[in-house]
């Protein structure tokens, strides 16, 4: 932790950040409060009789407990199945762990929609609760198992091995030594997971389990933009904001996890011995066929099923252009605009830099339904010039995505120190050149990743882009839905195929990225 | 202060060339569309609530006969309606396309839409367009109760649809009442029993349905036996058997008739909007749609929706129209918002 005061101080600088700098952080924060500000003037707008009618019915405890219930049951299992997965693969000695490494990211790459339908399409019984949890576990665990590896990867073994020299058994020392460590990784992923839940629309619909996401979407179905639909969005909205208070109390102030690559030594991986041995590969079989064999294999036998009539390569090819285009697009401009903001919060640390970065951390934890209702009912009030325009489809994106974006530029920055980019132009370069040949190029890995994460998110979003995309527009995920929701699921297939196999490197690539990301 | 000018401007560069990377997509777009205005007459934007894959058809041959683009921007009927009236003289759609009468009455209601030519209404006998002539019907749909004759025999079945509100029948049928196709016969049994009948109803709905989200989703939950049935469209397992017959094998279904408001008829509308720019391509569409080739869609493609204009017959697998005792209801009299705000009230939304 010395380690890490003595190496941030220099470059945590006192200045101000440049007011153009400064402006343009606060112009994305401000935008990105735009759904928050909808939700609460048009709740004002509603009055508060037809608000309360809509508000205190019978429904709305039904959403809520199933709401409540889906996120208290999935994310501790998803705790529990990521944390045992990382301690097998990072500290034991379990065959194969650097192939289960990589594999157990690869839920990633199926969209939680995809996982649905291929469980559902296998077991046309799936519904509820139970269903909802079994899906969501599967497709969201990787979200805790990655940061925590990481960080276990990085832990420092002489604590662990003090704590044994002191007299601690194995058991011990996980519970008393480990797991505190990964507090960090634990709460952020945890986190991560119950936002996913609340914003996850697809695959609850395919197994008849009824969510506030889901029922904000059925009356927009129904009404276009009625105030049904936005006080749902507002109870939602509280429901977000609360979880990310209990995680910053979970998280504490305190800080585990050692920064920098002091010490690299790697941890002698423990002996699991010939009866635990089967047990881990069993788990870890049973995760990898459970999250990604069984929908593998549903999309590949609904392709086969299919036969050569579903390949319908124009219209493939033009989703798959499209879904590109708005991928990239998105994570470029995604990424530029979170450069300002990770910028200041590493070379202008205090209290403007936090506010600014809670505040894009705060909005962008609104589901994508609520981002999409706002802003559409935003354009086509007051800007309707750029009303069902691209634009407003990648403002989205930005909003929903920013902070992937941000983490990562965040530690590209911070391994940056100015001292270098000084150093560049005291030998003669100027400051524009040094930017770009020193610090950006030294930023690069850690922006590419988080450019890699908000295509990933992209490429497999739907609420948003139903609602915002141009007219005209058939992004995969369009395709796949409207042609699952006609119970066509063979026509589908091609385009669940393509979204996988477009979503594998990104994931790869996220993986081996999160271990420069852990302990930031 | 040289250093800071080298941040700021290189940030300002990259932004600079983000800016000119979406500028080059959008612009890419942009030439997309006027290559193909420029390789067209013209290009028109349906708002269509129809089936994707329907539209698609009427498109692709509309587009074949006139060289006219046809843009779908696609949603559910009430959506898409509310949307129009949201957008109001600013709409970008050229012309509206549903899967039921109550949005298209939404709309005229709004009095968005212009008057339908002349020569399309006369493709349309009366009783499938509205007395306004602000929009026509396009197709027609017929309620059914899709059973799995496994689990229930022919003597079990409900004889109204009213039945269903019975204690009887708690959890043993489902439906989709999110969907527009559901709220379109709820508007029907508003419009023929009234209010106090139709909350009784919904109410008892509440207690003993299963919700599903989409018709097709219905059928299938029957054909597995999830449920013993449920209140679809025909069309479902007529195309399903059309195709494997995988998601129908188990079904029947059963026609209410008796001018039931289970034997309800819904019309598929069609209306072209006033604030087009492109009044004569629109009434085209409208006028292709409702004619001998595009009903020829109906009765030869894979819808298996019925008929409703130029004499053409539908599809001879299909029972046909005039066999089905449907209640007899004026399409514009069928009311959306007042449907959701009952469902609303109901819980079922």
């Amino acid at each position: 932790m010395r380690s890490e005061r003595a190496q941030a101080r220099p470059t945590a600088r006192r200045n101000r950040p440049s007011f153009l700098l400064a402006v343009t952080a606060l112009l994305v924060v401000a935008v990105s409060f735009v759904p928050l500000g909808y939700v609460i003037a048009q709740s004002i707008d509603t009055g508060w009789d037809t608000a309360s009618a809509l508000l205190f019915r019978p429904r709305v405890l039904e959403l809520l407990v199933n709401t409540v219930q889906l996120v208290v049951v999935t994310v501790p299992l998803c705790v529990i199945v990521g944390v045992v997965a990382a301690w097998l693969v990072e500290r034991t000695r379990v065959f194969g762990a650097k192939i289960w490494a990589v594999l157990l990211a690869a839920p990633l790459a199926i969209p939680a929609f995809v996982n649905s339908y291929s469980w559902v399409t296998a077991i046309p019984s799936l519904g509820g609760l139970h269903g909802g949890v079994l899906i969501a576990t599967l497709s969201y665990f990787p979200l805790v198992y990655i940061p925590v590896a990481a960080t276990l990867r990085r832990l420092d073994p002489a604590v662990e091995e003090s704590a044994r020299a002191l007299g601690l058994g194995p058991w011990a020392v996980f519970f008393r030594v480990v797991v505190p460590q990964l507090r960090l990784a634990i709460s952020g992923g945890a986190l991560l997971v119950s936002l996913h839940l609340l914003s996850e629309y697809g695959a609850f619909v395919f197994i008849r389990f009824d969510t506030f996401t889901t029922a904000i979407f059925e009356q927009y179905q129904s009404t276009f933009n009625g105030a049904a639909a936005t006080m749902l969005a507002g109870v939602l909205v509280l429901f977000c904001l609360t979880l990310l208070v209990i995680e910053s109390v979970v998280r504490g102030s305190a800080r585990y996890a050692r920064i920098g690559s002091g010490s690299a030594r790697r941890m002698t991986p423990a002996d699991l011995g010939w009866r635990y041995q089967p047990l881990a590969l069993v788990f870890l079989a049973a995760t990898i066929i459970l999250s990604v064999g069984v929908p593998v294999a549903s999309v590949l036998r609904w392709t086969v099923l299919g036969g050569r009539d579903v390949w319908k390569f124009d219209e493939l090819a033009s989703a798959l252009g499209q879904t590109l285009g708005f991928g990239l697009a998105g994570a470029v401009v995604t990424c530029v605009l979170a450069f300002p903001i990770a910028w200041i919060s590493i070379r202008h640390r205090g209290r403007f830099s936090r506010f600014l970065e809670g505040a894009t951390y705060i909005s962008s934890s609104l589901p994508g339904i609520v981002v999409a209702l706002a802003l559409v009912t935003v354009t086509i009030r007051y800007v309707h010039p750029l009303y069902q325009t691209v634009g407003v489809v990648i403002a989205a994106y930005c909003l929903l995505f920013l902070p992937r974006a941000l983490v990562n530029l965040r530690v590209g920055l911070s391994q940056a120190p100015t001292g270098l980019e000084e150093a560049a132009q005291s030998l003669g370069i100027s400051p524009l050149s040094a930017f770009f040949r020193v610090t950006l190029r030294l930023a690069a890995p850690a922006t590419a990743a988080g450019g890699a994460l908000v295509f990933l998110g992209i490429v497999n979003e739907l609420t948003a882009t139903l609602l915002l995309a141009p007219t005209g527009t058939r992004t995969l995920s369009m395709r796949f839905w409207s042609l699952s929701s006609e119970i066509d699921y063979a026509a589908a297939a091609p385009y669940a195929l393509t979204m996988i196999v477009l979503s594998l490197p990104m994931t790869y690539l996220l993986f081996t990225q999160s271990k420069k990301v852990a302990g930031l | 202060m040289r250093k800071r000018f080298g941040r700021i401007s290189g940030i300002a560069l990259a932004t600079a060339a983000v800016l000119a990377v979406a500028a080059c997509s959008s612009s890419d777009s942009d030439k997309t569309t006027e290559t193909s205005a420029a390789g067209a007459p013209e290009s028109i934007t349906v708002y269509n609530a129809q089936h994707e894959s329907l539209t698609k058809e009427w498109a692709d041959a509309f587009t074949k006969e006139t060289g006219i683009k046809v843009e779908m921007r696609q949603g559910s009927d009430t959506e898409l309606g509310n949307q129009l009236v949201a957008e109001g003289d600013k709409s970008p759609a050229d012309v509206f396309l549903t899967e039921n009468s109550p949005a298209m009455t939404l709309v005229e209601n709004a009095g968005l839409f212009t008057d339908v030519k002349a020569d399309t209404i006369a493709q349309v006998p009366s009783e499938y367009r509205p007395s306004s002539g602000k929009w026509t019907g396009i197709a027609a749909r017929s309620t059914v109760f899709a059973y799995n004759k496994d689990m229930l025999t022919e003597d079990q079945l409900p004889k109204s649809l009213l039945d269903l509100q019975n204690p009887e029948w708690k959890d043993r049928w489902a439906a989709s009442p999110s969907g527009a196709d559901f709220q379109a016969i709820v508007s029907a049994l508003l419009e023929l029993k009234g209010e106090d009948a139709t909350k009784a109803w919904l109410a008892g709905m509440k207690d003993n349905v299963r919700t599903y989200k989409g018709n097709g989703t219905v059928m299938k939950a029957v054909n597995a036996g999830e449920i013993p049935g449920g209140v679809i469209y025909h069309y479902y397992w007529f195309g399903d058997q059309a195709k494997t017959g995988e998601n129908s094998k188990n079904v029947t279904l059963h026609y209410f008739k008796n001018e039931d408001p289970g034997a309800f008829v819904s019309v598929s509308g069609g209306g072209v909007l006033k604030s087009s720019s492109k009044q004569d391509a629109a009434q085209q569409f409208l006028k292709f749609v409702t004619g001998k080739s595009g009903q020829e869609v109906l009765q030869n493609g894979t819808s298996f929706e019925y008929t409703v204009g130029s004499d053409v017959p539908a599809n001879a697998k299909l029972v046909p129209l005039a066999d089905l005792q449907a209640p007899k209801i004026d399409p514009a009299k069928l009311n959306s918002p007042q449907v959701t705000q009952l469902m609303t009230e109901a819980g079922l939304l």
